[in-house]
């Protein structure tokens, strides 16, 4: 340890004062929860009872909450979502090297690599101006039609393909911003430091880049999660479609309401992972930091 | 002193931990109106901690202090009532990037003090003309040198018109020469009567300008007193080891 005796002269206890104010703080804390109690009983509370004294309440609980068909509806929702869910994970792990190698590609400044930076730029220029479904109807009908040797002739599979080359698009806006508001001292310590381009942005820019825009990529997750839906339009049988089949048979739109929770249900835990894994990484670098 | 005069500021048996970290240990401390306070000490001693304690951007942990009489380590008080009469200047600067120099400066008399937007513009402005930094009024602070931007981050601070103005270490990321700039609206303001504390390297600085020294170790104030007897004759073998370091040529 460092200079001996003097920190071990005083053994510290709680003064009078200390002891009151953590009364305080720990009143303080109990009324904040008490508020915000009764607060979220009252507004939920209220909404409550305007939708269930609404005059169609009785029509609506029938067509769209009816356990009955929940249950009935159940088995083959969940291998619609089955299906919404690995096209969403596979799609997920496609998309975010190929965002981020765009990104990169038009950040670049070597005269030698001015195609790749057209090609990025017109790319996302191109793609995000076409409506993801027409996408996907596109490539999902089209492509198959053509029966090209070597590839695959299966809806889903282009339908897939359709949803990666959307989303990339906006994925790699995401990057690039992210790329772009790493401060250019960073860039200068480790070229100062003897690093080449690809060195410098794999180890010190792309890193801090990738944390920064964790929220904005989550956002755009999300909203994959849910187009997976889009898939629909090619008649395919995935969750909503499977649920507007179920519909168009009987007559009761419950499912659509349970595919819906089942959206919520998929893309909270990935928001509450994101938001652990931020806070963790945050608490790691700034702790030094005051 | 006598009861009935009391300091500007009281701290009172300050304590502050970082889990099982003793930053500051047992710190008190009275700053008068007019007074100029220095901290000095080695690194990690506890006086940036201190500063920002007295400006309630961290919670201590035991210990009061009063400002002007009242406790403002109070679970209650209004924090921002407290830090709208405390200035502070940090040592990285801290201007807001996206905002000009004037802007910086009005930031704070327009959305936390309420004050007309020509009224804050005009003290701004005198204050930048002041200290010499009228011409780089409407440029943003990252084109501006380390010194001017400090000189800057000071005008920010007093343009809110603080009682108490609280100064972290604020030359240590400048060379010589514009430590010196800054150095001088320093002693401008001191011999203005304004009440300062401030961490500082800089001990020739501490002696002409300090109405109190205070040398911390180990979070603790282990000696304070007249810049005169503590750089020529301080009674902690600590303190002269310390002067005799740093002050070596």
């Amino acid at each position: 340890m460092g200079p001996g005796g003097a920190s071990t002269a005083s053994p510290w206890t709680p003064s009078e004062r200390e002891l009151e104010r953590r009364d305080v703080r720990r009143r303080q804390r109990r009324r904040s929860l008490l508020v915000a109690t009764l607060m979220t009983v009252g507004v939920l509370g209220l909404a409550a009872t305007a939708i269930g004294t609404a005059p169609g309440w009785q029509r609506v609980q029938e067509t769209f909450f009816s356990y009955e068909d929940a249950r009935r509806a159940f088995p083959a929702i969940l291998d619609g979502i089955w299906l919404n869910i690995r096209l969403f994970l596979v799609c997920q792990v496609v998309i975010l090297p190929l965002a981020l190698l765009i990104a990169i590609g038009r950040g670049t400044r070597s005269p030698w690599l001015a195609p790749a930076r057209v090609v990025a730029v017109v790319y996302t220029d191109v793609v995000r101006g076409i409506p993801t479904i027409l996408l996907i109807v596109l490539l999902g009908f089209g492509v198959p039609a053509l029966q090209l040797q070597g590839l695959p002739n299966d809806r889903t599979f282009w339908a897939g393909v359709a949803l990666v080359i959307s989303y990339s698009a906006y994925v790699a806006e995401v990057f690039r911003a992210g790329i772009e508001s790493i401060h250019p001292s960073q860039v200068a310590s480790a070229r100062a430091l003897g690093l080449g381009h690809v060195a410098t942005l794999r180890h010190v820019v792309v890193p801090q880049a990738v944390r920064r825009v964790v929220p904005p990529l989550l956002n755009d997750f999300v909203s994959l999660q849910k187009d997976t839906a889009l898939v629909s339009a090619l008649g395919i049988f995935e969750a909503v479609y499977t649920a507007r089949d179920y519909g168009n048979f009987y007559f009761n739109y419950t499912p659509l309401v349970l595919v819906a929770g089942f959206f919520v249900v998929m893309t909270v835990p990935l928001a509450r992972l994101t938001d652990w894994l931020q806070r963790r990484l945050a608490e790691r670098e700034r702790a030094g930091l005051r | 002193m006598s009861a009935s005069t009391r300091a500007l500021l009281e701290v009172r048996h300050l304590r502050k931990t970082y889990g099982e970290r003793v930053i500051l240990d047992d710190v008190s401390l009275d700053v008068s109106a007019g007074d100029v306070v220095c901290l000095i000490g080695s690194s990690g001693s506890g006086k940036s901690t201190l500063l920002r304690c007295l400006d309630l951007l961290e919670p201590v942990d035991d210990g009061t202090i009063h400002l002007d009489g009242v406790e403002i380590t109070d679970p209650e008080v209004d924090e921002k009532a407290v830090r709208r009469r405390v200035g502070m200047v940090f040592q990285a600067y801290n201007l807001f990037p996206h905002l000009t120099v004037l802007e910086n400066c009005t930031l704070a008399p327009r959305r936390a003090h309420g004050v007309r937007r020509r009224e804050a513009r005009t003290r701004a402005l005198e204050l930048l003309e002041r200290f010499g930094l009228a011409e780089h009024v409407d440029k943003h602070p990252d084109r501006l040198s380390g010194g001017q931007q400090q000189r800057a981050a000071v005008v920010r601070a007093l343009c809110a018109k603080p009682d108490l103005l609280l100064l972290d270490e604020i030359t240590a990321a400048l060379d010589p020469e514009l430590t010196g700039e800054v150095l001088d609206i320093v002693r401008d303001l001191a011999a203005g009567g304004t009440t300062m504390v401030l961490a500082t390297h800089e001990m020739s600085f501490a002696r002409e300008v300090a109405t109190t020294v205070c040398f911390l170790e180990g979070g603790r104030i282990l000696e304070q007193g007249p810049p005169a007897q503590m750089f020529s004759d301080p009674t902690h073998e600590r303190t002269r080891s310390f002067l005799k370091r740093v002050l070596a040529p």
